[in-house]
């Protein structure tokens, strides 16, 4: 690796389809959804900068270490959660502009980063000391083991479909089959993937980990100041980098034209407004009712998924 | 210039956690008013945040009771800096009827530092948004502090 290679690396982490970038077009996706909740509750709803004026606050304020909290796991899971949704998103991004660029086994790499957020929640909740934290950690935790099940099948479908775990071969196998969803095993797995997708980013029916009303933020209770400005910014960047995986995986090929990747543009667009009325719509489930949901219905769904896929449908 | 980008974060984002220091409810209801979507204080990014964690406000209502003062102490540093102490109604500005009580600490100046009082027993929403706003400095003051100093 040269210099060149290791400068251009650096810029697509931290500024075009990394960090900056993906900060910034997720928490203004974040006032979307804010907006349109406000409409659905016929309010005017924030300003557009509201969510950028919030994150700014944020890391302006100081950042309290509770008394007995465990300091490194409390201060260390922000940043995990920051650096497992940034190379997600740069993973994500840089599959749809250039497919070329995918190394072998990127959306096996993809699965594991795409998990880091929830779990760096688990760490700082069950760090904070604080009850509330601590009831969290183990929601969120049951969640993780119900949810990503029901997602790594469905990937697994598409892996089994396309006989391949790289997503310039998954594009390429959309572009001349068609997209993966007119398949009934691709159909299936997409809508198990979009309830995982739910419950990934953390939205109603499946915000059982948060809870505001119940649990006062869960984990995020006994954040303040910067640690929480950038579990924040990590919710952001998973409401770009989750959506758009799941139209690159399911939605069909991309070709490197412009019309294509406004088609593309537009298919997770759509992805994102399923998701946003899914969640103002619902109200929130109990985590007896999820695990039965995800294990039951869900995991016979992406089973069923599997076989199809496996006798060629 | 970034300290004048985090001001200006500091007034559109107000996150205010609501406290009830031995109120009667009535200051409560109207608080909760203010936070309906009548009124709709999201359109000025202001949030009724659950923990004090995330409170950049105190919106504190009641007298103090001597026996809440120590948790309302508590739940001032758990706020982190910078933050804003608001209180709301009669009782917080001066003991309301009860400021004369052994039970109460006569107003909320007893106990923490006020940045505004918002008095009114209740105070209408309009009264709270109001002073809220004048607290960030978004409305001018009516009134200014003075001092008399004797020539």
């Amino acid at each position: 690796m040269d210099a060149r290679q290791l400068l251009l690396g650096t810029f697509y982490t931290l500024v075009f389809p990394g960090f900056l970038f993906t900060a910034t077009v997720g928490l203004f996706l974040t006032w979307v959804d804010r907006k349109v909740t406000a409409i659905v509750q016929s309010r005017k709803g924030p300003p557009w900068y509201q969510p950028y004026a919030d994150i700014g606050k944020l890391l302006a304020k100081r950042m309290l270490i509770p008394h007995g909290s465990k300091a490194f796991g409390f201060l260390i899971a922000p940043l995990l959660a920051v650096t497992g949704a940034t190379l997600s998103a740069v993973i994500v991004l840089l599959a749809v502009l250039n497919p070329e660029s995918g190394f072998l086994g990127d959306l096996i790499v993809l699965i594991y980063l795409s998990a880091l957020p929830s779990i760096a929640l688990v760490i700082g909740g069950a760090a904070s000391r604080s009850p509330f934290g601590a009831i969290g950690a183990g929601r969120e935790m049951n969640m993780i083991l119900s949810y990503e099940a029901g997602f790594l099948l469905s990937m697994i479908t598409v892996m089994i479909k396309t006989q391949s775990i790289l997503f310039s071969d998954i594009i390429a196998y959309q572009n001349t089959n068609g997209a993966m969803v007119f398949s009934l095993s691709g159909l299936i797995a997409f809508v198990v993937a979009m309830f995982a997708m739910q419950a990934k980013l953390g939205f109603l029916p499946f915000d059982i980990a948060e809870a505001e009303s119940e649990l006062i933020g869960g984990p995020l209770a006994e954040y303040s100041g910067s640690g929480l400005a950038l579990f924040r910014l990590s919710r952001a960047m998973t409401f770009v980098s989750i959506p758009a995986w799941l139209a690159l995986m399911f939605l069909g090929g991309i070709e490197q034209t412009p019309l294509s990747l406004l088609g593309f543009l537009l298919k997770f667009l759509a992805i994102l407004t399923v998701c946003i009325l899914v969640k103002i719509t619902h109200a929130r489930l109990k985590l007896d009712q999820a695990l039965r949901l995800f294990w039951g219905k869900i995991m016979i769904a992406s089973l069923a998924a599997i076989i199809l896929a496996l006798i060629g449908l | 210039m970034t300290n004048r980008i985090l001001n200006w974060c500091f007034k559109k984002s107000i996150w205010v956690y609501h406290v009830n220091t031995g109120s009667c409810n009535g200051c409560d209801i109207e608080i909760l008013d203010v936070l309906s979507p009548y009124y709709d204080v999201e359109r000025f990014g202001i949030r009724l945040v659950h923990t004090p964690r995330h409170a950049d406000a105190l919106l504190v209502a009641g007298p103090v009771t001597r026996q809440v003062r120590e948790r309302v102490l508590r739940l001032y540093d758990a706020v982190p800096d910078p933050k804003l102490v608001i209180g709301v109604g009669s009782c917080t500005s001066g003991g309301g009827i009860w400021h004369d009580s052994y039970a109460t600490c006569g107003g909320l100046g007893n106990v923490l530092p006020v940045n505004i009082y918002i008095p009114g027993c209740p105070p209408r929403p309009e009264a709270i948004l109001y002073g809220v706003a004048q607290a960030l400095g978004i409305v001018p003051k009516q009134v200014e502090a003075q001092a008399y100093i004797e020539e």
